[in-house]
């Protein structure tokens, strides 16, 4: 077998890439790349070899160790010397200089820096607030900066000051001892251990909750180590006094102990939590390290490492779904690697590091160099380990001989595709392009993986597209220039919305539209969101006049959709730049959207049109009701008259909840018609006396003379006469006279036998002659006063005929008075009448001396079978003769 | 006797999802959310429950937020403590919330909103239910509703599709349109690429027409509306229908297999169909005898229940039947319609004007009187000054001076109006129109316009040929055109300008009627390419009444649908007729 060929090959390839396009990506300087002991020595020959840099750990796992930048920083102070903190997911880096732990140079006042991952500095500031214990960052890339007094100060990625809030009362009291920043699923927590040695803490600081953890008995002293462990959504509190380990959850504090620790523990030096909660590490004095499950339920495994000095630091290393567990410990000058293994992996450090935990391995960093160190992932262990048989590490060198045109490729690609092997090793292959930091590296992966895909029939292309473009993200975001050095793992659990995110909060945000672009992520939630996001950002520059912004944010964003410019305009104005928030409000094409911030801005005639535009009515009541409060009643009133619409609105409101505001309104208009129509209302409205009702009135005939509508004013004047008449005539006769019309007065005056006053009455009021005869006819049949009706009947030639009369007295069921009366009905009608009255007959025998053929059809429906057959006969006839002439 | 549809007639939509929306929308409301589990009528009276919480399902008016409030304060005085919750149906407006506010009681109340604005009635009727639209929008000039009709057209829009093509007319229809557009390019995207299953959308304001509201409906449907009241599509039948002591509640609609075949017919029509349908249950019934015992336990089984529904149904509406005859001979109804024709057809007016006067001076119904003045009104294009005093003298003197408001009401909105002596206003109008500028000149002709509303009806009625030119009998059963659904007497001006746009496909050619409409700057028509279109979905139209539309104006389409091998669905604010049309405009004394 050509194995050696496949290492070669490999080694050369990575020679070739001497990192010369990334300038920050050469080898490293700082940390003596070869492992300490010739024991773990790995087997590699060469320097340049590709596994070079893999340590072995027990039989299974390999760890490495490789540069991500060179880091030129030019740090005034040595890192121990400062508060660190540093964000995970290639998060940024905070550096405080911890004047105040030598208590001589409290004058001088520290400096707050702030630097991306690859040492580019991004904030600097005095730091004028008080003595800061600890510093952290939250999971939104806010850093916390936790005093001594207990108040937490945020800061963003800039150095912009957010906001603060205190960790209570008790903490104030007592001081910060010490303090933690953990990330929970809820958001980032604080933990704080207090001078009087009570743990105070609050899971989620963007909903601040202030827990205050149950005492320990008997503590006296500060424990010598302590974390906080999260667990059921719940977070608790590890902690070491002495050779005891105490939980604390909310309700209690229990002493555990951990599965299979060794004997002789005097006290804990140092405990680690896995990235996840997961996984718990103790360090003891007697350089004894405890590796198991948060829980303390179950031991992993133990080492120890015969190092009695207290660590540095120590931190887990460990992959998700990887069986094999790690973790890292720091000394002055000395890193472990340490696992389930009787040997550890040893480096040297020569400066000054720190170690940062991530999901799938820790970075270092230093003064000069920042490196991640990780197991070596299993797809990458099978492609590069020597001597591997596995199928991506033949593809890789199918392909390879390919390249250099060998027949070789064909005998590797056969030995692969005996094996039915093909589609895992295109799997592999793609598989370890994302773990490779290089892209070169990635490069040869991915064209082995496209080589051996060109032999399979059936291999979905997706993994293949989506790898690629995965790879060129985390290249693009990994320059030295942006500074996030993520790993693939941690980009998938980070998500691009939260890459993009973290690109926004760092305002590169070309880089962000281009990473859209290049996804295809839709408008909404990539490029629009993006470039609002520029936008806000951009009203905030204030050495660039309005104009200038309010044209450079519209011709960026344009009508992108998605895009709200009354948030940006809002932003503007937030930043005390009004005017330039009413210029992008103008872009705004949602004149709704306009509104709530006009109004925050107190340009309320302005909202007023704009709520008018949008046509969303409640919108501009809300602004009228503001103007309301606003403005004094003259000018707003006067504004209302300008708008119709508002008016009408407004006048609607008012009519339910304030009369007198109406009144005034029409005043104001001189709208005479309406004022009268308003007072006629409220002569009803009003349960008052007459008189009231009266004088209502009387305003509204004035109103409606002044409207030139003669009509209504005399129509009220009468309706004032007959108001005060029924008053009257409550008193003098009883019985109920209010609130009749005319017609029901004088027909309960008939009906009650007051005709005099009944007929004065009609005079008064000039009641025509027809519905006087109505009336009269009416209400005397109803009474039953037949003689009186004849009288009546009698007493002038009637003016609306007899007909009626009929109908009427048919409706009383009195066919002997109808009869009476159908006599006297005029020819034209006298066939209804006779019909009326039942007499087919005679009605057939009028009909037919009329010859109208309407009406003798008329008396045909009325005949009716048996009885009136003849008539029906008749008139037959009388048709078939007049047809015949 | 009824008409089948043809047979390439397309398939209605399917509405039962908007039922199934609201009633789900509902259910999670009132009994997830808010725990309700007994449920009564709003009304002014102090509520009964004793329960510990209050939940208020309203219509978003203060009428509704100030006996909330006068409820809430008396428990207050009364020393309960409950808690309120109100639900706005279908929003909430700021109004509501500041008399809450006025009264005190906010803090008291929490609000919820059910955005539920469409209610089908029928297979193809969508109703909103906002009867208060009308007098909101046409008479105070609230726009309130408007928005509300966007929403509900953005509804059906995400639910059946884009509409290809777009008609309209009438202020309202124009804003609410453009609301609707608006709404839909805010949401722009997922829309897109869906197949537009309904082809047409027209949309119109209820004041271009009127006249067909106003005139008294002859067929079935509108009949039982007149004379009953169809509430939510389903009405009450009296003892007087039922024969029997209680009254019965029936729901009408498709489902209703003998209603369904009736509903569109002229009430001539309607007994013979009856009775025929009578004997042919009859028939059915008889087929027992001479059945073997299988074929009976078959009969049983499987048509029985459906003959007896059937009967049951069939006698309600004899019964139905009987009680419109009843109640129309008695006023004489061939003399009312014979008039409302005359007033149609323009001749006689002076014969008219008296038999108005008579209605008036016997107080037969002020509704009725208030109507009969308003077609003369329309149809007259304004009464001649002497009877518009006259008649308003002789109305106040028999219904009450209070109605001094109901005629200021009718006349800003258009409905009885003085017939302005020549056309000083237009002249005086277009001498302003020179001194002031564009802009100004728009508002004051607005103004103007809106003064001097002229309803044009005779010079429509010859443009459009509404009146059909009769030679012999108009054959009632065999209906020639949409005029059948008024006795073959006038075609519904609303209808015949739908089917003139459809034929057209849009307002070409019909610029002078739409002139005469006052509706000059209101008529639109937005077409777009009907590449993605079925011919199917283009032969369906949804129709948008905005300010309610008649059951006769619902047979008339249906019919014209049938004829030309289209489907038209509705959307009404609400389901009017002539009554409601005047209740809506009348001051009753508080």
């Amino acid at each position: 077998m050509q194995l050696p060929t496949v290492l070669m090959a490999v080694a050369a390839a990575s020679a070739r890439d001497p990192g010369g396009r990334k300038r920050k990506c050469g080898p490293g300087t700082g940390v003596r790349r070869c492992p300490l002991s010739a024991a773990q020595q790995p087997p590699a020959p060469a320097m340049d070899c590709y596994t070079a840099n893999w340590n072995p750990l027990g039989d299974s796992a390999f760890y490495r160790k490789y540069e991500l930048y060179s880091m030129d920083w030019s740090l005034k102070e040595e890192l121990r010397d400062c508060l660190v903190a540093a964000a995970p997911y290639g998060g940024p880096i905070a550096l405080l200089r911890n004047p105040w732990r030598k208590e001589k140079a409290a004058s001088v006042r520290p400096v707050l820096e702030i630097y991306s991952a690859s040492g580019m500095p991004l904030a600097s500031l005095l730091w004028k607030s008080g003595p800061v214990v600890s510093l952290g960052w939250s999971a939104e890339e806010e850093l916390l900066c936790v005093q001594e007094d207990g108040v937490v100060l945020v800061y963003g990625l800039h150095g912009d000051f957010r906001r603060h809030f205190s960790m209570g009362n008790e903490v104030l009291q007592n001081r910060v001892l010490d303090a933690r920043i953990f990330h929970t699923e809820f958001g980032s927590g604080v933990a704080i251990l207090t001078g009087a040695h009570r743990f105070t803490l609050s899971a989620n600081v963007g909903d601040l909750k202030l827990r205050r953890m149950p005492e320990v008995p008997g503590l006296q002293t500060a424990p010598s180590c302590w974390t906080t462990l999260c667990q059921d959504r719940v977070a608790h509190i590890l902690l070491a006094v002495g050779p005891d380990l105490y939980l604390l959850d909310h309700a209690a504090c229990s002493a555990v102990t951990p599965p299979g620790l060794a004997p002789g523990v005097s006290s804990f030096l140092q405990m680690a939590v896995s990235f996840t909660y997961r996984h718990l590490a103790l360090f003891t004095d007697t350089g004894y390290i405890w590796m198991g499950t948060a829980s303390l339920k179950e031991k992993l495994c133990e080492f120890n490492c015969n190092i009695r000095a207290p660590p540095k630091q120590m931190v887990w290393c460990s992959r998700p779904r990887s069986k094999e567990k790690a973790v890292v410990v720091a000394w002055e000058r000395r890193l472990m690697v340490v696992g389930d293994a009787p040997e550890s992996i040893q480096f040297v450090l020569d400066e000054d590091s720190y170690l940062v935990p991530e999901l799938d391995g820790v970075r270092i960093f230093s003064r000069s160099t920042h490196e991640f160190l990780h197991e070596v992932p299993v797809a990458s262990e099978e492609i590069f380990k020597i001597a591997s048989m596995a199928p991506g590490a033949l593809l890789l060198e199918a392909q390879k001989e390919y390249e250099k045109e060998s027949q070789k490729a064909d005998e590797y690609l056969r030995e692969i595709q005996e094996l039915g092997q093909l589609t895992q090793a295109v799997q592999q292959c793609i598989e370890a392009a994302g773990h490779e930091h290089q892209p070169d590296m990635q490069k040869s992966l991915l064209r082995a993986a496209s080589f051996g895909k060109c032999f399979l029939d059936r291999f979905p292309p997706d993994s293949f597209v989506r790898m690629c473009q995965d790879l060129r993200v985390l290249n693009a975001v990994r320059d030295y220039h942006i500074g996030i050095p993520l790993t693939y793992s941690q980009y998938k659990q980070l998500t691009i919305q939260v890459l993009l995110d973290r690109l926004v909060l760092r305002r590169l945000y070309p880089l962000a539209i281009q990473i859209c672009e290049y996804l295809r992520l839709p408008e909404v939630q990539g490029v629009s969101r993006i470039l609002a996001h520029w936008a806000c950002y951009k009203v905030q520059q204030k050495d660039v006049s309005d104009e200038d912004v309010a044209r450079a944010i519209n011709q960026k964003l344009g009508d992108t959709p998605g895009v709200s410019y009354s948030d940006i305009a809002a932003r503007a104005y937030g930043c005390g730049r009004t005017e330039l928030a009413i210029k992008l409000l103008e872009y705004e094409p949602r004149s709704g959207e306009q509104v709530p911030l006009l109004l925050k801005m107190k340009r309320s005639k302005l909202a007023l049109s704009k709520a008018i535009e949008s046509g969303d009515t409640d919108l501009v009541f809300t602004v009228l009701l503001h103007l309301k409060n606003e403005l004094n009643r003259g000018d707003f009133f006067m504004t209302l008259r300008n708008q119709p619409m508002a008016l009408s609105l407004y006048r609607q409101f008012c009519k339910h909840q304030e009369l007198e505001t109406l009144k005034d309104l029409y005043n104001q208009d001189d709208n005479h018609q309406e004022l009268g129509s308003f007072h006629i209302r409220a002569s009803y409205a009003a349960q008052e006396r007459i008189e009231g009702r009266v004088t209502a009135l009387q305003t509204a005939v004035d109103a409606f003379y002044k409207a030139k509508n003669e009509f209504a004013a005399k129509a009220t004047e009468d309706q004032m006469r007959l108001l005060r008449l029924q008053r009257r005539l409550e008193d003098e006769l009883g019985g109920q006279f209010l609130d009749l019309s005319l017609h029901d007065t004088v027909t309960t005056l008939i009906l009650g036998g007051h005709n005099k006053r009944a007929e004065q009455l009609a005079r008064d009021f000039r009641i025509p002659d027809k519905r006087l005869w109505w009336l009269k006819l009416t209400a005397l049949a109803d009474l039953e006063d037949w003689e009186e009706l004849e009288k009546f009947s009698k007493s002038k030639k009637s003016p609306i005929g007899y007909l009626p009369f009929v109908e009427i007295c048919m409706k009383q069921h009195n066919k002997y008075e109808a009869k009476k009366y159908a006599s006297r009905v005029g020819p034209e009608q006298k066939v209804k009448a006779l019909l009326l009255v039942g007499d087919v007959a005679q009605a057939a025998d009028v009909a037919i001396e009329r010859r109208n053929e309407a009406e003798l059809s008329l008396v045909l429906s009325h005949c009716t079978g048996a009885t009136d057959g003849a008539t029906a006969d008749k008139i037959q006839r009388a048709r078939a003769q007049a047809q015949k002439k | 006797m009824a008409f089948p549809h043809r047979p390439d007639a397309p398939e209605l939509p399917d509405f039962s999802m908007l039922k199934r929306l609201a009633r789900d929308q509902l259910i999670y409301l009132l009994e997830q959310q808010h725990e309700v589990d007994k449920l009564y009528k709003v009304e002014n009276k102090p509520a009964l429950s004793s329960s510990e919480q209050l939940c208020f399902l309203v219509r978003p008016r203060i009428k509704n937020m100030r006996y909330i409030a006068s409820l809430v304060n008396a428990d207050k005085l009364a020393g309960r403590a409950r808690k309120y919750k109100v639900i706005f149906s279908p929003q909430k407006f700021y109004a509501c919330e500041m008399v809450l506010e006025e009264e005190g009681i906010y803090g008291d109340v929490s609000c919820d909103e059910w955005a539920f604005s469409l209610l089908p009635l029928d297979v193809d009727l969508l109703s909103m239910e906002l009867p208060e639209f009308f007098r909101d929008y046409f008479l105070e000039g609230d726009q309130r509703w408007i928005n509300t009709v966007a929403q509900a057209l953005h509804l059906l829009s995400t639910l059946y599709g884009p509409f290809p093509n777009c008609y309209g007319i009438g202020r309202c229809a124009k804003m609410s349109h453009e609301l609707w557009r608006k709404l839909e390019e805010e949401e722009d995207g997922e829309a897109k690429g869906r197949r537009p299953e309904i082809g047409h959308i027209f949309l119109l304001d209820r004041d271009m027409d009127f006249v067909t509201a106003l005139c008294s409906q002859v067929v079935y449907e509108g009949l039982v509306d007149d004379t009953f009241r169809i509430k939510c599509g389903s009405v009450d039948f009296g003892p007087e229908v039922t024969s029997s002591d209680r009254s019965l509640k029936l729901l009408l609609n498709a489902e209703d297999k003998v209603f369904n075949e009736i509903r569109n017919e002229h009430f001539s029509n309607v007994f013979g169909f009856l009775s025929q349908k009578a004997r042919n249950l009859q028939a059915q019934y008889d087929r027992r005898r001479g059945m073997d015992i299988k074929q009976m336990k078959n009969f049983v089984s499987q048509e029985l229940k459906g003959l007896k529904q059937e009967h049951r149904l069939l006698s309600l509406h004899i019964g139905a039947c009987e009680s419109i005859m009843k109640k129309k001979t008695k006023q004489d109804f061939q003399e009312l319609i014979k008039t409302e024709h005359a007033l149609l057809e323009g001749f006689n007016i002076r014969e008219s004007t008296s038999y108005i006067e008579e209605h008036i001076d016997r107080q037969v119904s002020p509704i009725e009187s208030l109507r009969l003045m308003c077609l003369l009104s329309i149809t007259e294009n304004g009464l001649i000054p002497k009877d518009y005093r006259s008649l308003k003298t002789q109305y106040l003197q028999s219904y009450g001076p209070e109605h001094l408001l109901t005629f200021s009401n009718l006349r800003r909105a258009g409905l009885l109006t003085e017939q302005a002596p020549g056309d000083t206003l237009t002249a005086v109008e277009s001498k302003v129109s020179k001194l002031v500028t564009d802009k100004a000149a728009g508002k004051i002709t607005d103004a103007f316009s809106s003064l001097a509303k002229r309803s044009n009806f005779r010079a429509i009625s010859k443009k459009l040929n509404l009146i059909p030119r009769v030679d012999g009998e108009y054959d009632l059963k065999v209906p020639r055109d949409m005029a059948y659904v008024f006795s073959g007497a006038y075609v519904p001006l609303s209808c015949r300008v739908i089917e003139q746009v459809l034929e057209r496909r849009s307002w070409q050619g019909l610029d002078e009627v739409v002139r005469l409409l006052n509706c000059s700057e209101l008529a639109f028509a937005g077409l777009t390419k009907e590449d993605k279109a079925s011919s199917e979905s283009l032969r369906l139209i949804l129709v948008v009444f905005l300010g309610g539309c008649t059951f006769s104006e619902i047979s008339a389409l249906r019919f014209l649908g049938r004829e030309k091998g289209y489907r038209f669905i509705f959307l009404t604010t609400a389901i009017t007729n002539s009554a409601r049309l005047m209740e809506a405009m009348s001051e009753v004394k508080a």
